[in-house]
């Protein structure tokens, strides 16, 4: 897993509540036996329409968003589905920070096995950070060792974030060989218990 | 102070506590399906590292199996998922339900049938409906992939402890107000976030009356209220359903083992980090109406209109829905057409809902136009069914009558609505496109969904000839 730490990147927003994870990658994309190749069918029948050709209603397919690797959205985003099959099409797009107000709990956690940081702000936090990204002036940088985000025109707030999960990130960890290590505690916890 | 039963069920899981980490909970159990564990499988293989607990860990094929022809597969790719599963176990030794097993059928519904889902227990699956087995008194909750992978590596999860959350449901449902219109009334009166951070527990003289398959049902769509767990404490209706199911064990054992179940109930003066009460008195048949489970509304009401939107995004969201639905604010429920009918999925599939569904619709007939399945949640329930002859009762009215399967609740199989068509399906997830591109879902009841066959649309079925208590118990 790719380390996050110092990250100054483009941000798109998509100022929608509730994206549940069958709008991030419809299911019938979730045949495929890899866990890579999924950014092709990201936001598919929101990308798409029917002939395949990009709907230029759709927010990621406006050109100022191309190219953007941070997602700010509104709130209960990841709902649905507990198909990580979502945060692989997000990273494999681009995207490996999401910031919104909230996220759906399996979804939040999903993220942290797969490099992406996501971002709890407040609604007003966020509401603020989607006014300063227009007019193409979308840089951000997130700090995730100091917990913070920074924006053009002097935007600048702190985040909350579990202390493991940021350790996770920080470092790229790969968290069953962590867990591993621990594997005499298992084998107690087993015999203790007679299973 | 006492404990609830959430907290009994973690403090006994716990494997390692540290400061700044999450808990490393134990996990007792673990299903797996076809569509989210080959990755983990491969992770484990490009690692070499086994499963901990083969003896622990239950896999079946649900989501893409076909329900007519099963054995005849015709896209590839859903074939290739269910090879690498049936490989997959093979090579780690796990038990596992193939497309040819009497034991086959939905995970969520299988894994109660054979008595695996025990009180007490921690429960994972790549899927999130599986907040099911909370029914049962386990803490059960839908985890991604390299959870799945982390399972089987370790048998253990690193996990938060979630806040607890008591909904309490006093009185009694009216005639014809199902288990299934209980859960999207929550749903819609407390929202789609409600759950979010916590684990609910279910509780008050409506979920003490119910039985296993109701409660089943009503823990299932706990996550579509954002909560990753719903449960009932354990009592006699959970012990009576589980004796003599072919994975409990038998005479004194069980008395053993019910003894220790029952020590994980909640106790009276447990305390919880936030409490909700409702009145079962005042819940009607639902009927979703939006893109979300939040958005249902009684089926003797009307859609709301923009107007009364609490907030400019819920304006938004409301009038992107109705653009999606086809549908227009204001507009009566009853007057929603319905071209498609769904009885099946993880939530409504199992006996009691085939037997409201059947009892209802025995001498009627489905509308002209209207296309009806329905899909047994396992080969089990199917070999019951026929048993009291609920499928002739069904083909009879003009039903098509299935194999098991997840079939038009998530159409990853031949099984799906077409674009811009309606929907009357007894699944838990109304979202664009889950059950096919410019799907039109209305999640309703059984009996619901079997009247809106026959009449072509909504009706109250609380209007029509309809006992609740008949329907679950006169077989």
């Amino acid at each position: 897993m790719k380390p996050i730490t110092i990250v100054t990147g483009k941000a798109a927003i998509l100022d929608r509540a509730n994206v549940d994870t069958d709008q991030i990658i419809p299911k019938q994309f979730l045949k495929r036996i890899e866990r890579t190749g999924f950014g092709q069918f990201l936001f598919y029948n929101w990308r798409f329409d029917e002939q395949g050709a990009e709907r230029d209603d759709f927010e990621l397919n406006h050109p100022q968003n191309k190219g953007a690797s941070i997602l700010i959205a509104g709130e209960n985003f990841g709902c649905g589905s507990s198909r990580e099959h979502a945060p692989w099409s997000l990273l494999d797009y681009g995207f490996n920070i999401i910031i919104a107000p909230s996220f759906a709990d399996i979804f939040y956690q999903n993220c942290f096995k797969n490099g992406i940081l996501p971002i709890k702000l407040t609604h007003e936090e966020t509401a603020l950070l989607m006014s300063v990204c227009t007019d193409g002036k979308q840089e951000i940088t997130v700090d995730l060792p100091n917990q913070l985000v920074k924006a053009g025109d002097g935007f600048r707030t702190e985040f909350d974030i579990h202390p493991y999960w940021k350790e996770l990130l920080v470092n790229g960890w790969d968290e069953i060989s962590i867990t591993l290590r621990y594997d005499s505690k298992i084998e107690a916890f087993e015999k203790a218990s007679g299973i | 102070m006492g404990k609830s039963i959430i907290q009994k069920i973690w403090s006994s899981h716990q494997v390692v506590q540290e400061e700044n980490k999450p808990d490393l909970l134990y996990i007792d159990l673990h299903y797996i399906h076809e569509v989210t564990s080959p990755q983990a499988f491969e992770g484990l293989r490009l690692k070499e590292r086994s499963v901990r607990r083969p003896d622990r860990t239950f896999a079946t094929m649900d989501h893409n199996v076909p329900t007519y022809n099963r054995y005849f597969i015709q896209d590839e790719t859903a074939r290739n998922q269910l090879d690498a599963l049936a490989k997959n176990c093979k090579e780690f030794g796990i038990r596992l339900a193939d497309l040819d097993s009497e034991e086959q059928g939905i995970v969520h519904v299988i894994g109660p049938e054979l008595g695996l889902t025990n009180p007490g227990m921690t429960i994972v699956c790549g899927d999130s409906h599986t907040s099911t087995h909370g029914a049962f008194g386990a803490l059960a909750f839908g985890i991604g992939t390299s959870e799945v992978e982390h399972v089987l590596a370790t048998q253990t999860l690193w996990q938060t402890r979630p806040k607890t959350l008591k909904l309490q449901i006093n009185g009694t449902l009216q005639d014809g107000v199902t288990a299934k219109d209980l859960i999207l009334y929550i749903i819609s009166k407390f929202g789609v976030t409600f759950g979010t951070g916590y684990v609910i527990e279910y509780c008050g003289d409506v979920i003490s009356s119910m039985s296993m398959e109701e409660r089943m049902t009503v823990c299932n769509m706990s996550i579509e209220g954002g909560a990753r767990a719903g449960l009932v404490s354990p009592d006699e209706t959970t012990f009576s359903y589980l004796k003599g199911r072919k994975y409990v064990p038998a005479g004194i054992e069980f008395e053993r083992e019910a003894d220790r179940w029952r020590s994980f109930a909640s106790d009276p003066d447990a305390e919880y980090d936030k409490e909700l009460v409702i009145e079962g008195s005042e819940i009607s048949p639902m009927v979703s109406w939006g893109t979300n489970p939040g958005m249902c509304s009684p089926v003797d009401e009307n859609i709301p209109t923009l107007e009364a939107a609490k907030s400019s995004s819920d304006k938004k969201s409301l009038a992107s829905a109705l653009q999606y639905m086809g549908l227009h604010e204001g507009m009566e429920i009853e007057a929603i057409p319905v071209q498609h009918v769904f009885i099946g999925s993880c939530t409504n599939s199992r006996m009691e809902d085939l037997r409201a569904a059947a009892q209802w619709v025995k001498g009627k007939k489905v509308k002209d136009g209207v296309r009806a399945i329905v899909v047994p949640g396992s080969q089990n329930i199917k070999k019951l069914a026929e048993a009291e002859s609920l499928h002739l009762i069904f083909t009879q009215a003009g039903f098509e009558w299935r194999d098991s399967g997840c079939s038009m609740c998530l159409s990853m199989n031949p099984d799906y609505v077409p674009s811009g068509e309606h929907c009357a399906s007894t699944s838990n997830r109304n979202f664009e496109g889950r059950q096919g591109a410019g799907a039109r879902t209305h999640l309703v009841s059984p009996v619901m969904a079997a009247a809106a066959a026959v009449y072509g649309r909504f009706v109250d079925i609380r209007k029509e000839e309809y006992s609740r208590t008949e329907a679950v118990n006169s077989y």
